[in-house]
């Protein structure tokens, strides 16, 4: 009989569905004290931002460092960071389940608090960013004394509703998903947390007929989300490649930006995911076979970005534009040439070490390598609004932003902010989807040998 | 057909709930029930279980329909909201006509999404919420490993229920009263 070869790295699943419950709901005790330190670190980074925010209230954007001609810059350049971040989330959630990759199940729900997360954290940069932040809903289109409407024409109005559509959808496919998970809390919880965790689970007790409508309506909001999630990103893009600016208008730019913020996305999930799964002892639950499959994740969207950078400065020199020329000319080599080769090296090489199996399933290579991605995707959103914005068509009205320290304060401000919401939900609901790991181990049968099997 | 009024609790639906560990012995037990005429069952099942589906016969949910009506109502508001806002006020922007539709596009799918979202979820509170049975006894280990099985029966019925399921490779049977 030949030997089969097969995979070392390949789902295990040697537990019975009681276990399942039994270890996620293990994650919802009372946490230990380095929980609560790390909580604390967050909320700190979170009032940094909030002084630096009241101060810009108060005097203006002033602070911010902007300088003609750079008037986006860290806000935007954040803003668009923690988009992309979301972006992984409802890759692995939506359009993962639509293709039944086996191996989302377990890390699904860790990215998909992810997502709302992130979104909740970008849509608050474009509210700092334009100034006068307590008229920020003249965004909407409502009736209004002034008879005005909004700009229906202008990529920024478009951002407007994908983003919060994107926040909306991801938020309800989120929570959608947590209803079955949130019963089996309830009923394993006593006293006010099963009164609590009854209430959020909205009488939920896994009928027939509430999986029968609950699955359908699963299945529809994932397409509903796969689409969505291809168009937010590509919109973002958008509010730089319908511009006249040279380094922004390219015509590769929205599936280059959904591929950056998938990678970036990635990034961050194993940055969260990593730690996580220690301080949670999930390490039965989440292993090499998911960490392998979410790195070749990395390395196929990190190849992506290695093509588009290079086609751009392809199509820049191949345009015979000397504004085009001079831009892509000036990202490696002018005077934020360390921002340029910050964001060549963390994405498009960094990403090509996960060709090796080694380095796939070492979760100390793998967490090193996530934060040179999350540094370096940072960088790829300065650099395209940045660094374009500096150097634009006449060299007189050239300009280098030199960010403050109300741009830093925002910036760690939102890092808090992130990670707040991260790990309250963490210790609060179930990391891992007990529904759908439990669909993946097959119930025990009286007559083990009278069905095929399913 | 009327809404239940979610506030009242409910009256307690009289039968038998029996609670199984196997999966096959579930789905016997399901099957030999319907065949013996018990079509009001209610199974719960802690995922998602296709053989439970089969068993049951269950008709695909029109929670889908909500999912179209709501996807129309989003494209259709939000063509017209643009339509009719560019027109109310018209100003010309960056050379494009009034009334430009390809750059009306992404709103429209936006919106599209949105509202198909959101009333599919209506929808799905409304059929197993709403119309859902109510009053049916369970018990909080079916949300962890075991799968139960609730024949709604009069008292005279319930013993010879009992002894099926028993038989059937239910472990534990429970009886509900009204």
């Amino acid at each position: 009989m030949a030997t089969v070869l097969r995979s070392k790295i390949e789902p295990v699943m040697t537990q019975t569905h009681a276990e399942v419950t039994r270890d996620i709901v293990r994650t919802l005790e009372t946490p230990p004290r380095s929980y609560y330190l790390a909580v604390f670190g967050a909320v700190f980074l979170l009032l940094i931002g909030i002084v630096t925010f009241t101060i810009i209230i108060k005097d203006g954007l002033g602070h911010s460092g902007y300088n003609p001609p750079v008037m986006w810059s860290v806000y935007i350049t954040t803003f668009v960071f923690w988009v992309g971040i979301g972006h992984a989330g409802t890759l692995i959630s939506a359009i993962l389940f639509l293709f039944r990759s086996p191996w989302r199940t377990a890390v699904y729900r860790v990215t998909e608090a992810m997502t709302v997360f992130a979104v909740m954290t970008a849509g608050l940069f474009p509210i700092i960013h334009i100034g006068r932040q307590w008229i920020f809903y003249w965004l909407l289109p409502y009736p209004n004394q002034r008879y005005l409407w909004p700009n229906f024409k202008s990529p920024l109005l478009w951002d407007v509703f994908a983003i919060s559509t994107y926040l909306t959808v991801s938020t309800t496919f989120l929570i959608f998903g947590l209803i079955p998970d949130v019963a089996a809390v309830r009923d394993k919880v006593t006293g006010w947390r099963r009164f609590i965790y009854g209430q959020l689970s909205m009488g939920w007790q896994g009928t027939d007929n509430q999986w029968r409508h609950y699955s359908r309506a699963y299945l529809y909001l994932a397409a509903l989300a796969t689409p969505l999630v291809l168009s937010v990103h590509s919109v973002v893009s958008w509010d730089f490649a319908s511009s006249i600016i040279p380094g922004w208008h390219g015509t590769i730019f929205a599936p280059y930006f959904v591929a950056g913020a998938i990678y970036s996305g990635v990034g961050m999930v194993f940055t969260l995911l990593i730690p996580l799964r220690k301080h949670l002892r999930l390490e039965h639950m989440i292993t090499d076979y998911h960490f392998d499959n979410l790195s070749k994740l990395t390395l196929l969207t990190g190849s992506i970005l290695f093509y588009s950078y290079s086609m751009e400065y392809f199509v820049s020199w191949y345009s015979g534009n000397t504004f085009e020329q001079t831009t892509f000319f000036l990202r490696p080599f002018g005077a934020q040439w360390w921002s340029g080769w910050t964001m060549i090296t963390c994405n498009a090489l960094v990403s090509q070490l996960l060709w090796f199996r080694k380095i796939r399933t070492n979760l100390t290579s793998l967490f090193v390598i996530s934060i040179f991605i999350n540094i370096g995707m940072w960088f790829e959103r300065w650099v395209i609004i940045v660094s374009s914005l500096s150097n634009d068509y006449v060299p007189w009205a050239w300009g280098v932003l030199n960010p403050t320290w109300s741009d830093w304060g925002i910036l760690a401000g939102s890092f808090g902010w992130f990670g707040m919401w991260f790990l309250l939900f963490a210790r609060s609901f179930p990391i891992v989807a007990i529904q759908e790991v439990k669909e993946m181990i097959p119930m025990p049968r009286l007559h083990p040998d009278a069905h095929g099997g399913h | 057909m009327a809404l239940p009024n979610p506030f009242r609790k409910p009256a307690t639906v009289p039968g038998v709930l029996a609670s199984f560990e196997h999966i096959d012995a579930a789905v016997d037990a399901i099957k030999a029930l319907r065949g013996k005429g018990h079509r009001k069952l209610t199974v719960y099942v802690a995922h998602p279980n296709h053989s439970i589906e089969e068993a049951l016969e269950a008709k695909v949910s029109p929670v889908r329909l909500f999912t179209l009506v709501g996807g129309i109502v989003g494209l259709t508001a939000a063509t017209c909201m643009q339509i009719w806002m560019n027109r109310d006020w018209p100003v010309l922007v960056g050379g494009k006509a009034i009334v430009a539709m390809p750059a009306f596009v992404v709103i429209m799918f936006e919106l599209t999404v949105l509202t198909s979202a959101l009333v599919t979820l209506f929808g799905v509170a409304v059929l197993s919420v709403g119309l859902g049975r109510r009053g049916v006894i369970y018990d909080g280990r079916f949300s962890d490993d075991r799968i139960g099985v609730f024949v709604p029966a009069d008292r005279a019925q319930s013993g010879a229920l009992e002894l099926m399921l028993r038989n059937a490779g239910a472990v534990e049977v429970r009886h509900a009263a009204p």
